[in-house]
């Protein structure tokens, strides 16, 4: 039935659409704002309690410091800069790493998906070495490597690489064929087939692979700078730990769980940006 | 364009030892500017015999001649409009149009906003494919097979999928492009009033093995009216015609 209605006002209201596009990014809005408040519920209610625990002295300080403590741990670190110190190196390794494997993953997911015999080629390889897991190359990394930037960036990479990678190959295998045809009659060139049919389609798989990477070259990042490292975060929390500095390791798991959630809301952003006509597709799939 | 078929045949081989003959001898001639329908039921051939003209599916035997020249594979003079719209779902409605073509560039611009127009839709140049009804996406796929001035426009069911109404808009609209531009149309269709409201040629295929069984010529004036005794007629004489082949079944009125 809205087809046809659609039909008719097509003449009349060019803009119909606009405004309810308006209207729906208002309600999203809003339905946005009172899922944060709800999901702050819970969290806060532990805050609480814990909070209450240590205080009244259930719990010992030692193993589960009260959120005041951390806090007050926080400002200490902040303040003698230690803190931001550890920070930037630990995100330049983790940066560092993540550009060199999800890049090579994107490189190579795209060769593989694009040309059958390489995949016959290196697939099987890439497949076998995905399995295995950080802690059993670490050690042979760190021979071949040495203690320094390059063992831990290596190891990162390594990390990084297979969720792109495995996502960039699926996205570009997944573009729907009858596509292909139609840019077989309107006689794209290479170029246009990459950038107008390929890229487009397989764009919503490759930021997946990149979320996914992301999350996993922090992960790598912990088990590097944990594996021997004189600085960063996972140092940090591993220094604090043997003097049973507990509230300082619990500012480093923080850290850690912070720095993992905004570079994964800044993919999420550009998410929006890049997908944006899929968004609109969930959008009306809401209304049916 | 002329569109000239030479004993066409094609064999689909399934599995080890299974083939099915999906085309058998067809010959046909297209004049310049004709108007053709070809209706016949579901299965008989149809979309393989507009794949083999549009040179999507070169596994065949015989010869395809399109402008006296043979043909020799997928392009932009043979525009194909699919059942489903095949609109890029992330592209607009005008850089759907455009496609593979710069916006930007002062000519093609000119041109979608024409096409918009002949379309009917402006106003929804900026609207992506998920935002569209089915015949304005289908309105979108015809903008978009128009930009490149085919010779030949083969259509596959194109309104199949859509209501009466939005139906009746489409071929009107068609009808109209057809009459300014004069190209050469191949609408494969399984509604008969489409094929007498459409054709100057209606072809009956049928089927097992799928081949051409029958031309009737349309001589009534555009535009027609399906509620007029000499469009019954013709319609009569389809039936008729699709009876005595046996293919006449409650399903293909329906569509
Ligand atoms: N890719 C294919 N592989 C095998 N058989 C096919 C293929 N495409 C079509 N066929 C067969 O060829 C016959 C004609 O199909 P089609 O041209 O799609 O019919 P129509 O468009 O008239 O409904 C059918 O029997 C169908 O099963
Ligand atoms: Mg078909």
């Amino acid at each position: 039935m809205s087809k046809t209605k659609a039909e008719i006002t097509a003449g009349i209201l060019p803009d119909s659409i606009h405004h309810s596009a308006e209207k729906e990014a208002f309600q999203r809005l809003n339905v946005g704002l009172s899922r944060i408040l709800k999901g702050l519920i819970l969290p806060l209610i532990i805050l609480a309690v814990w909070q209450a625990a240590g205080s009244l002295g259930i719990i010992s300080e030692n193993l589960l410091p009260v959120p005041t403590s951390i806090f007050q741990a926080f400002k200490e670190l902040a303040s003698t800069g230690e803190l931001w110190n550890n920070l930037q190196i630990s995100s330049i390794r983790a940066g560092a790493g993540f550009i060199l494997g999800a890049g090579l993953g994107l490189l190579l997911g795209g060769v593989v998906g694009f040309s059958n015999k390489s995949e016959e080629l290196m697939d099987p390889s890439f497949q076998m070495l995905r399995t295995i897991p950080h802690l059993a190359v670490a050690p042979l990394f760190i021979l071949w490597f040495g203690f320094g930037e390059l063992s831990k960036i290596l190891l990162i990479a390594k990390g990084a690489f297979f969720p792109v990678y495995v996502n960039t190959f699926l996205g570009i295998r997944g573009v729907d064929s009858k596509l292909f045809d139609v840019a077989r009659v309107l006689e794209f060139n290479k170029r246009k087939l990459f950038t107008k049919l390929i890229l487009p389609a397989a764009m919503p798989n490759i930021l997946l692979g990149i979320r996914l990477s992301l999350g996993i070259a922090w992960l790598g990042l912990v088990v590097a700078e944990m594996m021997g490292s004189s600085e960063g975060i996972g140092y940090m929390i591993m220094d604090a730990r043997q003097f049973s500095n507990t509230e300082v390791v619990f500012a480093g798991i923080i850290i850690f769980a912070a720095a993992g959630k905004i570079t994964d809301s800044l993919v999420r952003l550009l998410e929006a940006k890049l997908l944006k006509w899929r968004d609109h597709f969930k959008g009306e799939k809401g209304e049916i | 364009m002329s569109v000239s078929i030479r004993s066409v045949s094609k064999t689909f081989i399934k599995g080890r030892q299974e083939e099915v003959k999906a085309l058998e001898n067809i010959n046909l001639e297209i004049k310049q500017g004709d108007f053709v329908t070809i209706i016949g039921p579901s299965g008989c051939g149809k979309s393989t015999l507009l794949k083999i003209l549009a040179g999507l599916d070169r596994q065949y035997e015989g010869s395809v001649q399109i402008g006296g020249r043979p043909l020799h594979g997928p392009g932009i003079k043979q525009g194909f409009i699919f059942q489903e719209h095949r609109l890029f779902p992330w592209l607009n409605v005008e850089k759907n149009i455009a496609a593979d073509l710069p916006l930007s560039d002062r000519e093609v611009r000119k041109k979608v906003d024409d096409l918009l127009e002949t379309v009917r839709l402006k106003g929804f140049e900026k609207a992506y494919p998920s935002e569209l009804s089915g015949g304005m996406a289908q309105r979108t796929a015809i903008a978009r097979a128009l930009l490149r001035e085919p010779d030949v426009l083969l259509l596959d069911e194109p309104f199949g999928a859509l209501d009466a109404f939005t139906r009746t808009h489409l071929q009107d609209v068609l009808l109209t492009i057809w009459e300014k531009k004069r190209t050469t149309m191949i609408l494969v269709t399984h509604d008969i009033d489409e094929s007498i409201y459409l054709g100057n040629r209606i072809l009956i295929m049928t089927q097992r093995p799928g081949t051409i069984s029958r031309s009737i010529p349309v001589d009534l004036p555009y535009p027609r009216k399906k509620s007029e005794l000499p469009f019954q007629q013709i319609r009569q004489k389809v039936m008729i015609e699709l009876e005595s082949a046996g293919l006449f079944s409650e399903k293909m009125v329906k569509g």
